[in-house]
């Protein structure tokens, strides 16, 4: 219709009113009260926790449910499409600042406050005796045994490894949609779930090492939170990416999806590349430096 | 116009994709921006008066020195839940509402970008709201240690403050999907021939505030996160005993806080720059230099963080380079003033309730500003910060400015949103009545301050007796002054002083009064006209060079 200005559908799809939303927060407040009394040991709150959970899996389902068959029914426009990606690109902008708090969280406390604590000559003494300024640290107050940091080397080379591969498969796959290779696209797809299920295997693996043998818990420093925060932030990242392309690959096996009208799938391929950058930091300044 | 009109009115009857809902499932499954603007403006206005009576909780307590009314930990409580209340509870849903409300309509979108997704950012709110009340029931009541949340307070309080990190975590989330919404309406939904740079200057400062909160709302979800594990999992972000800082969270929380700012400040520019030009009956002066200073503030309100830490022991360097940034705003910022009042030179101006409310901003909204460079000198914020002159520079700024922005905002449209004209009389009553009673109130806190005395404190020496009182009196009579406007939009909405025509204000121009008022329930399901589009664009002196 207008050139500099963009596409403009003829009836630019508006969905009808619709529950989800308003159980979607109910499904919040619930999760949201009950952590708070479960930390708090109020009784109930794990229930409360329990339920919010359950009913948000529900809201997931169904919104999630309804947004798919207004796909396939074709109500989306071009106009549409376009809402997606900026709206999906924006909400990865917004992902990539929670996770520059974490960095930043980290940055100052290795560049700025342990050399800072460690200006004084009486310290120790008022932190605790075995305190050194270093990065990263042996000791922490409270803890009966030193703990070791993690290495690079092991399972976190072999974890950067798997995301890149998975970054290869996806982008495989995507070749194999584009260019109506169904078989390719599922092979690629699958594989690439599968290396993030492996990738959460090892993660897991990694982190009951460490907090049962080398003493490294989240109450180990600030080396231990800032260790366990990004990286567990990111792990929880790479689930929901895995789940993302599980349901991608269900619903290509369920023969959704055309060459040019794939959008869900850039969505959760879009969102895998960005988990993995989030990764190469995390191994260049996390384990690595 | 009429003819636009009509249009619109068979476009609706043609095209009606579902059923619209009824009864309480229209607001509580509510896809329709309309109807979503309406309930975010219904919640801040709750919301303002909940912060607001704990505003005069404050003052009461404050009339005379000595305790009067509440312990000194319930009054902590009470100044740390209006802060937030009044912050992410009043103000900001507010401005989301009008967006919501009001930018399908400027830029002739049949709704915004994500409709479904636009619910759930309202439907967040009131558990987050519910979350902050209720953590005045629990043991050890609400959190009292201010709006910032700094630590070690924050770790040492009690359950409250879990609350009000999960309110937090709902609150950022709602802005969030909120601001994605916007932006993606803005850059995405746009009426042919409307190009980004010849978009109403309301459509522009939502696109950048959606675009600061998108990036700085995470931030303060990270912050308020960090503070959880210390409290809670033994991580040690602020504690010193185990290697961290607590100077690190104000680091972060400042680093959302003064793009906060902003986001309450922006979208009020926005609209003081559509009611200007209607009641100056001129365009908009320097359109294109509008822009570019609300671009410049934006990418600016990321670099002076710090200027809220000048007392923390920063090195001096750091403390000259945050000084300077923060001077720097104020260049944009001036040019924004020196338009607005380019803008009514010479005007055939006529001073309707909005345009009084807009007047009110650009004076008053001037003299926070100028109270917020004498607290960027970093020497002098050392001898004020936490006193009473930082609680009166920020009054300017909220109540003066965004707040007043909202009120003018509401008489401007209001005629658009119910289809009658309120009465012009108690519109007048209503601003002269707060300009007056603000000024009173907020205007010797900065004597209180200089003075020496702290904010956040139940009780004060004598010698500050006087000003408080007259502060305290001040306050009651503006709060109730605030009745006015509510008893006038009621009664605009139950009749009012007549039936409003689609453009009650000759000197307007947006797409917004193209249509009917009330604006029909469905509006621009089909892109409008370009021709429509390019004659609004004309009046604004926008579309010159395709003349
Ligand atoms: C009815 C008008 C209002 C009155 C009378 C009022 C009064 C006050 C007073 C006396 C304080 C200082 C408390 C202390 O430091 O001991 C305060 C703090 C504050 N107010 Fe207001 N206020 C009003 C409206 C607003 C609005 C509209 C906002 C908008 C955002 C706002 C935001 C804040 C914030 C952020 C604080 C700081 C809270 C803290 O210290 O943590 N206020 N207010
Ligand atoms: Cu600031």
């Amino acid at each position: 219709m207008n050139v500099e200005n963009g596409v403009h559908d003829a009836h630019y799809f508006v969905p009808a009113p619709s529950r989800w939303p308003i159980v979607g927060s109910l499904a919040l407040f619930l999760m949201a009260l009950g952590t708070a009394f479960w930390i708090n040991r109020v009784p109930g709150g794990n229930w409360a926790l329990l339920a919010g959970t359950l009913v948000l899996v529900w809201m997931l389902f169904g919104w999630f449910g309804d947004v798919i068959r207004e796909s396939q029914a074709h109500s989306y426009g071009l106009q549409v499409d376009h809402s997606f990606r900026w709206g999906m690109s924006w909400f990865i902008f917004s992902e990539v600042m929670f996770f520059a708090a974490f960095f930043g969280a980290l940055f100052y406390t290795r560049v700025i406050s342990v050399p800072e604590l460690g200006f004084f000559s009486g310290t120790h003494e008022l932190l605790w005796p075995g305190f050194a300024a270093d990065w990263p640290a042996a000791t922490a107050p409270k803890l009966d045994a030193p703990y070791q940091a993690m290495a690079a080397v092991g399972i976190p080379a072999t974890n950067t490894a798997i995301l890149l591969t998975s970054g290869v498969t996806l982008t495989w796959a995507h070749w194999g949609m584009v260019e109506n290779r169904r078989t390719q696209l599922k092979i690629g797809l699958a594989l690439t779930v599968l290396l993030g299920v492996i990738f959460l295997c090892l993660q897991a693996y990694e982190y009951h090492h460490a907090w049962e043998k080398m003493g490294l818990t989240l109450a180990s420093g600030a080396y231990g939170a800032t260790f366990y925060m990004l990286t567990g932030f990111h792990g929880m990242h790479v689930l929901v990416g895995t789940i993302m392309l599980a349901t991608m690959l269900v619903r290509v096996l369920r023969g959704h999806f055309s060459t040019e009208h794939h959008f869900g799938f850039e969505a959760a391929a879009w969102y895998w590349h960005f988990v993995d950058v989030v990764w190469l930091l995390l191994f260049v300044f996390v384990y690595w430096l | 116009m009429t003819a636009s009109t009509e249009t619109l009115h068979l476009q609706h009857a043609d095209h009606q994709a579902h059923a619209d809902a009824h009864g309480w499932r229209r607001w509580l499954y509510a896809t329709n921006h309309k109807d979503i603007g309406t309930l975010y403006l219904w919640f801040s206005f709750s919301m303002f008066m909940l912060g607001g009576t704990m505003a005069l909780g404050i003052r009461a307590e404050l009339f005379q020195p000595g305790l009067q009314f509440w312990h000194p930990e319930f009054f902590n409580q009470l100044t740390t839940l209006h802060g937030i209340i009044m912050v992410f509870g009043a103000i900001m849903p507010a401005f989301t509402g009008l967006a919501n409300w009001m930018l399908p309509l400027m830029l002739g979108a049949p709704d915004m970008a994500f409709a479904r997704m636009n619910n759930w950012s309202f439907w967040l709110l009131p558990p987050a709201a519910a979350l902050l009340v209720i953590s005045l029931f629990v043991p050890g009541g609400a959190p009292a240690g201010g709006w910032t949340l700094y630590p070690p307070l924050s770790i040492q309080a009690g359950m409250g403050m879990d609350l009000a990190i999960f309110a937090i975590h709902l609150l950022g989330l709602s802005s969030i999907m909120g601001s994605i919404n916007i932006v993606t309406t803005v850059l995405n939904m746009r009426a042919p021939g409307m190009t980004l740079l010849k978009m109403p200057m309301f459509a522009w400062t939502s696109l950048v505030t959606a675009y600061l909160l998108i990036a700085v709302a995470p931030v303060l979800a990270g912050a308020v996160t960090m503070l959880l594990t210390d409290r809670h999992f033994g991580t040690h972000f602020f504690k010193a005993a185990g290697g961290g800082d607590p100077v690190l969270f104000q680091h972060i929380f400042w680093f959302f806080g003064h793009p906060e700012v902003y986001i309450m400040a922006l979208p009020a520019f926005g609209i003081v720059s559509q009611i200007l030009p209607t009641f100056a009956r001129k365009p908009l002066f320097g359109y294109v230099s509008m822009v570019y200073a609300v671009c410049s503030i934006a990418i600016l309100s990321f670099m002076v963080w710090a200027h809220h830490m000048f007392a923390v022991g920063l090195p001096a360097t750091a403390q000259l380079f945050f000084m300077f940034m923060t001077m720097l705003i104020a260049v944009p910022t001036g040019v924004k003033v020196f338009n607005w009042i380019a803008t009514m030179w010479q005007g055939e101006m006529t001073f309707e309730t909005p345009m009084l409310f807009a007047i009110g901003f650009v004076c008053l909204f001037t003299v926070g500003g100028f109270s917020g460079l004498v607290l960027s000198i970093a020497p002098i914020d050392i001898q004020m910060t936490d006193t009473y002159y930082v609680v009166a520079h920020f009054h300017y700024v909220l109540v003066a400015g965004a707040l007043f922005s909202l009120f003018g905002a509401t008489y401007y449209w209001l005629p658009k949103w119910t289809g009658q004209m309120y009465n012009e009389k108690l519109g007048k009553l209503h601003f002269w009545w707060s300009m007056i009673w603000f000024n009173v109130t907020f205007f010797p806190m900065h004597f209180l301050g200089l003075a020496g005395m702290p904010r956040r404190i139940p009780d004060y020496p004598l010698q500050f007796t006087d000003f408080n009182s007259v502060a305290s009196v001040g306050a009651f009579c503006f709060g109730l002054g605030q009745l006015l406007f509510l008893y006038n939009v009621i009664n605009t909405i139950r009749g009012g002083a007549g039936r409003a025509p689609a453009r009650p204000w000759e000197g307007a121009h947006t797409l917004e009064w193209e249509v009917a008022s009330p604006a029909p329930h469905h509006t621009w399901e089909m892109p409008p006209d370009e021709a429509l589009v390019k004659k609004g664009l004309r009046a604004q002196l926008l579309d010159q060079d395709h003349e």
